[in-house]
């Protein structure tokens, strides 16, 4: 935790944040990011809107096309470096492993190389970042009767290792059953491009995990990954299966409707 | 097909003549025609191998993380990597203490620059010594070159022993996993097989049926002029040849016939006898959970003047085929690979589409890099693309090579060469141009949002629809609840 962080708690100062929305939100609905705006600002905290932002160019990235990704994430770099230090929160764990990590090697030899090494630094995903805040969490009491079950994203269990960050959270939630599945970290077969290219094999890979979460029988299917809810939460629906996928900042924001 | 001297004195039951021939040749380069879509297409549709993989694995997961559960596996791993590591980047000067050591043992090494004069030499080496019967024991190398064919063309007769493998040549098959070759395959498939083979209805039990394999291998072991192996090291400090396996057959393989002949990928060099102590233990831990595997076979060369058994003359051919040239270069890792299979295992991609559908001899995460690194781009380049890039593969290698990095680097390579479709190369252009202008960005995810919003019932688009019938074919589209 770093010091502004321990003033936003025990201060109670509003500590300011920015929020990079991602290219899934502004495709296919906003709502995380209102829903994530609204919990950060109930424990407290100033969201300054970032203006300019698109996308980290992961889908290019992914798929081998460099030249096309830095254009892109050169445009939101750009916006994302606004000359303060103030932490930059993303509601994917995909997409902050993407600046985290990865812009690093796409920058490398630019002129952008250390304006990627400082964003880097201020990046955090979203659930990591609120569980340095736990405490100011329980505080606005959040409450929601459920059981649920959490979906490991690979990129942010496997490239940012962060496993006990989202569960810390939803632990804060008054009402809450968390049950861990057998199959939490095995990947749901999004892979962004990939759900697209092999249609068959990822909708098969998205079902070997539906049964172990039907089985578990859980209301809510949590993760941090719009990707993972993308595909986790479209396959769910079709197959007609009670689950509801959601995302971590919705569920906090239920529980403090 | 000659026929093979069958003596029955020497015990167990001769194996039919020709038994052995595949059902079909495998061709020059076994790399199937089939698209990548479609191979894949016909591992998901047999459910059963889909049950039957997930089982397995799961299984050998389990082991494997019971096996080194309590001890320092990452720091073995790290041991394992080195070592991997170190004989890679000194390939050549192993390779050299390797020869001169192997040379001082009696054996006789030969250089195979590609899959063409592996099969020449290890053919000639038959010929000249008049063999007619081949035993062989599980080897990847010997399926990257079709050696089996390859020998049956010119007369020899070959008997895989390795069970998996015996059922493999039987079916006319290929294996589908490292070390797990016939994964893809139901005991029904066996016990139908080995009917077939009997001449008569052979029970459902799998001690019965490995009872018949076992009689009918055991007289070709006694009968075969030569045996032929690949090798899971080679120890650059002593000029040997290590194998791992469980069921004994590479030991009688190496040892019986009068020529042993190995044949191994260049790569599989290390420096010295002690990192053993290292790559076994993560070689059978990761492979089969095992903390060691049956039969560890250490061969020295050919019998020595003073030894009462082991064969007149052991050859090694050194398989090069594409290995050298990745040495130096940014996929160099890939030859750090110990082929245990655990990448395979694990990988969520696999478990769905299994073995074969890769195309070629490896499959798995690791299959996707060696094959467009061996094959070339335009056989194999697609395969970098059949992963999520999860990696899981990454947090279960043995010697940690880094898998991830190596298909995303392949999937640039694909685009640095050329190896991509103009549909794909524009379609990323255009987004890079229109994603990279705020204005731009947000006046097509408005666009796009508000279609969406217009197609949708209740949030949910689940129609099949132009432009996204790949998505909506088999999931909907929840679009973020309005409140």
């Amino acid at each position: 935790m770093d010091s502004r962080g321990v003033i936003a708690d025990y201060v109670g100062m509003p500590l300011s944040v920015r929020l990079f929305p991602t290219c899934l939100s502004d495709v296919i609905g906003r709502q995380t990011v209102l829903d994530a705006t609204y919990v950060l600002e109930r424990i407290g905290m100033r969201v300054e809107p970032l203006s300019g932002a698109t996308c980290c160019g992961q889908p290019a990235f992914n798929s081998g096309h460099d030249a096309p990704a830095r254009a892109v994430a050169k445009t939101t770099l750009r916006a994302l470096d606004d000359g303060t230090d103030d932490p930059i929160l993303v509601p994917s764990g995909s997409c902050t492993s993407m600046v985290r990590l990865h812009w690093r090697e796409l920058f490398h030899g630019t002129p952008e190389a250390e304006a990627a090494m400082r964003i880097a630094r201020r990046v955090r995903e979203l659930s990591s970042f609120l569980s340095d805040h736990v405490d100011a969490i329980r505080s606005v009491e959040p409450a929601l009767t459920a059981r649920v079950g959490y979906h490991d994203s690979c990129h942010m269990l496997r490239e940012l290792k962060i496993k006990d960050a989202p569960r810390t959270v939803l632990g804060a939630i008054t009402g809450i059953e968390l049950i861990e599945l057998g199959s939490a970290e095995r990947c749901c077969g999004f892979g962004g491009t990939f759900s697209g290219r092999y249609p068959d094999v990822s909708v098969a890979m998205a079902d070997s995990k539906i049964v172990d979460i039907n089985d578990a029988g859980i209301d809510l299917l949590v993760s941090a990954d719009p990707g993972c809810l993308l595909q986790l939460a479209g396959r769910l629906s079709r197959t007609g299966s009670p689950v509801r996928a959601v995302h971590i900042a919705s569920v906090l924001r239920e529980a403090l409707a | 097909m000659s026929t093979p001297t069958t003596d029955d004195s020497l015990g167990g039951t001769p194996l039919p003549i020709g038994w052995a021939a595949p059902a079909h040749q495998p061709s020059d380069d076994p790399l199937t025609e089939a698209t990548l879509t479609v191979r894949m297409q016909e591992g998901l549709a047999r459910p059963f191998q889909r049950e039957a993989i997930a089982n397995a694995t799961d299984h050998t997961i389990v082991a494997m993380e019971q096996r080194f559960a309590g001890t320092a596996h990452d720091e073995l791993r790290e041991q394992g990597r080195k070592i991997r590591a170190t004989a890679i980047a000194n390939l050549p000067d192993y390779l050299e203490q390797w020869l001169a050591q192997a040379d001082a043992n009696g054996t006789t090494v030969h250089f195979a620059a590609n899959d063409g004069e592996a099969r020449q030499i290890v053919a000639d080496i038959c010929l000249e010594h008049d063999v007619s019967r081949v035993v062989k024991s599980k080897s990847m190398a010997s399926e990257e070159v079709s050696l089996n064919s390859a020998l049956e063309n010119v007369g020899i007769d070959v008997v895989e022993t390795d069970l998996g493998e015996f059922v493999v040549q039987a079916m006319g098959d290929r294996p589908s996993h490292v070390i797990a070759p016939i994964l893809h395959r139901t005991r029904g498939e066996v016990r139908e097989q080995f009917s077939k083979m009997a001449g008569e209805e052979l029970p459902d039990d799998p001690a019965a049926l490995t009872g018949f394999a076992r009689e009918g291998l055991r007289h070709a072991f006694l009968t075969a002029d030569a045996g032929i192996s690949g090798g899971n090291f080679l120890v650059a400090d002593t000029g040997e040849i290590v194998m791992v396996t469980n069921e004994g057959n590479g030991r009688l393989t190496t040892s019986l016939p009068r020529i042993h002949i190995a044949l191994v990928g260049i790569e599989k060099l290390i420096p010295r006898r002690t990192d053993l102590a290292v790559l076994l233990p993560l070689l059978t831990g990761h492979g089969t959970g095992q903390l060691i595997t049956t039969y560890v076979s250490v061969v020295a060369g050919p019998r020595r003047a003073d030894e009462p058994d082991g064969p007149e003359q052991t050859h090694v051919v050194l398989l090069d085929s594409g290995r050298s040239g990745l040495l130096g270069g940014p996929f160099e890792e890939a030859l750090h690979c110990i082929r245990c299979g655990a990448c395979q295992n694990i990988c969520p991609v696999y478990r769905q589409v299994g073995g074969h559908a890769y195309g070629w001899v490896y499959g798995g995460p690791i299959g996707a890099v060696l094959t467009p690194l061996f094959r070339g781009q335009k056989d194999g380049g697609e395969l970098s693309h059949a992963t999520t890039l999860c990696g899981a593969c990454d947090d279960v290698c043995p010697v940690k090579i880094p898998l991830h990095d190596l298909l995303l680097g392949l999937r640039q390579r694909r685009v640095a060469e050329g190896c991509v479709g103009w549909g794909e190369r524009a379609t990323f252009a255009v987004w890079g141009q229109v994603w990279s202008r705020p204005l731009l960005y947000r006046a097509s995810t408005a666009v796009a949002r508000g279609s969406l919003r217009v197609l949708a019932k209740d949030g949910v688009v689940s129609r099949r629809l132009p432009g996204l019938s790949k998505w909506t074919a088999g999931r909907d589209l929840l679009l973020g609840r309005r409140r």
